[in-house]
């Protein structure tokens, strides 16, 4: 079976360059309009879509993807309707990474074997699971990995060496390493410290090792992508396209654009990375 | 739900994953994790570490004014013509709750983990203050969250808070209560994880919370144990706790849970009726569901997003429960009911009058069950109620609902 993550990092590889995986909530502000920016991230330069499962409860969560989830749960927002979303995508896209990002609660209740069932059959290639760290892996992880989704492991600053080989352990697609201690959308770390971590983390994986939370500009994803293999933005997407909405929060003509030009510019970032550090 | 086997005891939970039976685990951030895993070690050294016990004794005794006594309940016992009905007053505690219990043996492993700073969540405010009382009497700086709403209808304890040197931040998402609070607790602590110990208020979480929380709270149902046998020379028929979290009726059933002629029950916030939006009782009314650390029982939709509680007392305002609760609840060893706000509301107002006591209105619920449950019992049967909070803090709250102008 052609795996999307290794068909796409094998290509970034020759090209020099990290990819840019891209954060939206599933249903944010609505259905339709989060579709359509979902369609338009490849052109727009995202290499690896991360689709967020609205939660009600996000405990890892700053304001802005809080907000972001509450905006797609009252627009109707369901976890049938994040993968009949990513389904839909995949009819007109086969090739970009699609990771479903959430907590466990919605796919406890949706049933772990069905929601693996309907996952493969809309095409998603990973799983992101905040609260279920290496412990709980009887839960969903291991039967991800039976079915034939990568589950997605998030390595911390907390994660010392002691700990790393049992995070890494059943990881497959890539890895998340986390830049602080802290909730998506805060401040940004010291990029020298996380290129360290990055390196550590490399010293004990083959598999690709991408950086999130905390990276808001085409500036922070050039200095992160010198030492990381992707880059991922979330909460500067979600306040694009906050900053786009109407008086009622309802998606305007501009919010689509909003999204893909603010990820233009995250491309070009990540396709600098590396120039300068070859300098 | 599935009827777990009957265990040959009920008391060796949790299992090494924090398990009771398929309730309770570790669902956590990774960044949580390494010191999750520190806590559980620190825990286990400390849980048969002489000198710990001896400290958290000496501090219960001096401190908080343990043991609490148990009382018969005379007046109250003839006005319902039934079973004798006892209180485990442990409302005479210093900051007048059960939380203290739990409160100072935190606050001993945070100062043997090294941190420098507490956090908590609170609703009632109960847990907010006992927390800040520990913090105040060993000097850590203390953060506490409490929901908007909570702070509005709690407003004397989020000034002893304040008075104890604590920092109060209100958190307005959601319903602004409890879950929401404890939210923005895990938030921060994710932020701050190396500084900072999480004083979990009630026995639920990620292991090792319900074990550590339920141990520091047994000291209520071994002095009850004792103290009956002292009086009555034998065991109670019944043990009525109210539930939000379930800390203080853990404390109280868990030294009885093998004594299977004593009853157990729960008394959950039945708010404005079950078959409305607005209670809390998720044991009742709800399914097990992931929240905040551990899988427990649960209000939530289909599609597995949490719902909002209601009750008109705010400690017991929580839409989970500790996960030894669901435990029990599915192996039928406590039954667990709903009480109604006016039923607590009357129960409150008659206590006051009959005993010369003015209860929380957490334990109100309690004691709403009890007055339905003491007459159809035969009088030379013992009920044990844990009175577990004063009603000082409600008495606005009650007032303004009964129109009591202030």
């Amino acid at each position: 079976m052609t795996n999307r993550f290794d068909t796409l990092f094998a290509r970034l590889a020759d090209e020099g360059r990290p990819a840019l995986v891209t954060y939206i909530m599933g249903g944010d502000p609505d259905y339709d309009t989060s579709l359509s920016i979902m369609k338009a991230l490849p052109e727009a330069g995202a290499d690896i879509i991360e689709l967020g499962m609205p939660f009600s409860d996000p405990m890892a969560d700053g304001p802005a993807i809080q907000m972001a989830g509450q905006r797609a749960l009252k627009g109707g927002q369901t976890l049938a309707r994040t993968l009949a979303m990513a389904k839909a995508f995949r009819k007109t896209d086969t090739d970009t990474p699609i990771v479903l990002m959430g907590y466990y609660n919605p796919v406890y209740i949706y049933g772990v074997d069905r929601f693996l069932d309907d996952a493969n059959a809309a095409g998603i290639d990973g799983l992101i699971i905040v609260d279920l760290p290496p412990e709980m892996d009887g839960e969903l992880c291991i039967p991800a990995l039976e079915a034939g989704i990568s589950f997605i492991r998030l390595a911390t600053p907390t994660t010392d060496d002691k700990r790393l080989p049992a995070v890494l352990a059943n990881t497959s697609g890539f890895v998340y390493y986390v830049s602080m201690t802290g909730i998506t959308g805060s401040a940004i770390a010291d990029t020298g410290a996380v290129g360290e971590a990055v390196n550590r983390i490399k010293g004990h994986t083959p598999l690709p090792v991408c950086v999130g939370f905390g990276v808001k500009t085409a500036e922070q994803a050039r200095l992160i992508g010198r030492d990381a293999d992707g880059v991922v933005v979330g909460t500067a997407i979600v306040q694009a396209i906050v900053n786009s909405l109407d008086g009622d929060g309802g998606s305007t003509s501009d919010t689509v654009a909003a999204v893909t030009t603010l990820v233009g510019g995250l491309a070009a970032g990540v396709r600098a990375a590396r120039l300068e550090a070859a300098e | 739900m599935n009827k777990p086997p009957e265990p040959n005891s009920f008391r060796t939970g949790p299992d090494e994953q924090g398990m009771f039976g398929i309730f309770g685990g570790r669902f956590v951030a990774e960044t949580l994790m390494p010191l999750i895993l520190d806590l559980q070690d620190k825990w286990n050294q400390a849980k048969t570490d002489p000198e710990f016990q001896a400290e958290l004794q000496h501090l219960n005794t001096h401190y908080t004014g343990r043991p609490s006594p148990i009382y018969f309940a005379e007046r109250l016992t003839e006005h319902l013509g039934g079973a004798k009905i006892y209180f485990k007053r442990d409302e005479l505690n210093h900051t007048g709750s059960h939380k203290i219990n739990n409160c100072l043996g935190q606050i001993l492993l945070a100062k043997r983990m090294g941190k420098t700073r507490i956090i908590a969540e609170t609703g009632a405010g109960q847990h907010g203050v006992a927390s800040a009382t520990v913090a105040a009497r060993f000097g850590f700086p203390c953060h506490v969250y409490m929901g908007a709403t909570d702070i509005d209808r709690q407003a004397p304890n989020v000034f002893r808070m304040k008075l104890l040197g604590a920092e109060v931040t209100p958190v307005t998402a959601g319903n602004g209560t409890l879950k929401d609070a404890m939210n923005e607790a895990l938030r921060d602590w994710v932020t701050n994880v190396e500084s900072t110990y999480y004083i979990i208020g009630t026995a639920a979480g990620p292991h090792p919370y319900p074990e550590m929380v339920r141990e520091f709270q047994s000291v209520i149902g071994k002095e009850a144990r004792e103290q009956l046998l002292e009086i009555e020379g034998r065991l109670p028929d019944m043990l009525v706790a109210a539930v939000g979290g379930g800390s203080n009726a853990i404390g109280l059933f868990h030294p009885f849970l093998d004594d299977r002629n004593v009853q157990m029950v729960g008394v959950e916030a039945g708010g404005k009726g079950l078959d409305t939006d607005e209670h809390c009782a998720s044991l009742t009314a709800g399914s097990p569901g992931v929240l905040h650390g551990n899988r427990t029982y649960l209000l939530q939709d289909g599609d597995g997003q949490i719902e909002e509680g209601h009750s008109i007392s705010a400690g017991l305002d929580y839409p989970g429960i500790g996960p030894e609760h669901s435990y029990l609840k599915d192996t039928g060893r406590v039954d667990y009911v709903p009480i109604m706000d006016t039923e607590a509301l009357e129960a409150f107002q008659l206590l006051s009058k009959i005993e010369g006591i003015i209860p929380a209105l957490e334990p109100s619920h309690a004691l709403a069950e009890v007055i339905k449950r003491a007459p159809k019992m035969r009088k030379d049967q013992i009920i044990v109620m844990n009175l577990c909070g004063r009603g000082d803090k409600d008495v606005f709250a009650v007032g303004k609902r009964l129109g009591f102008e202030m």
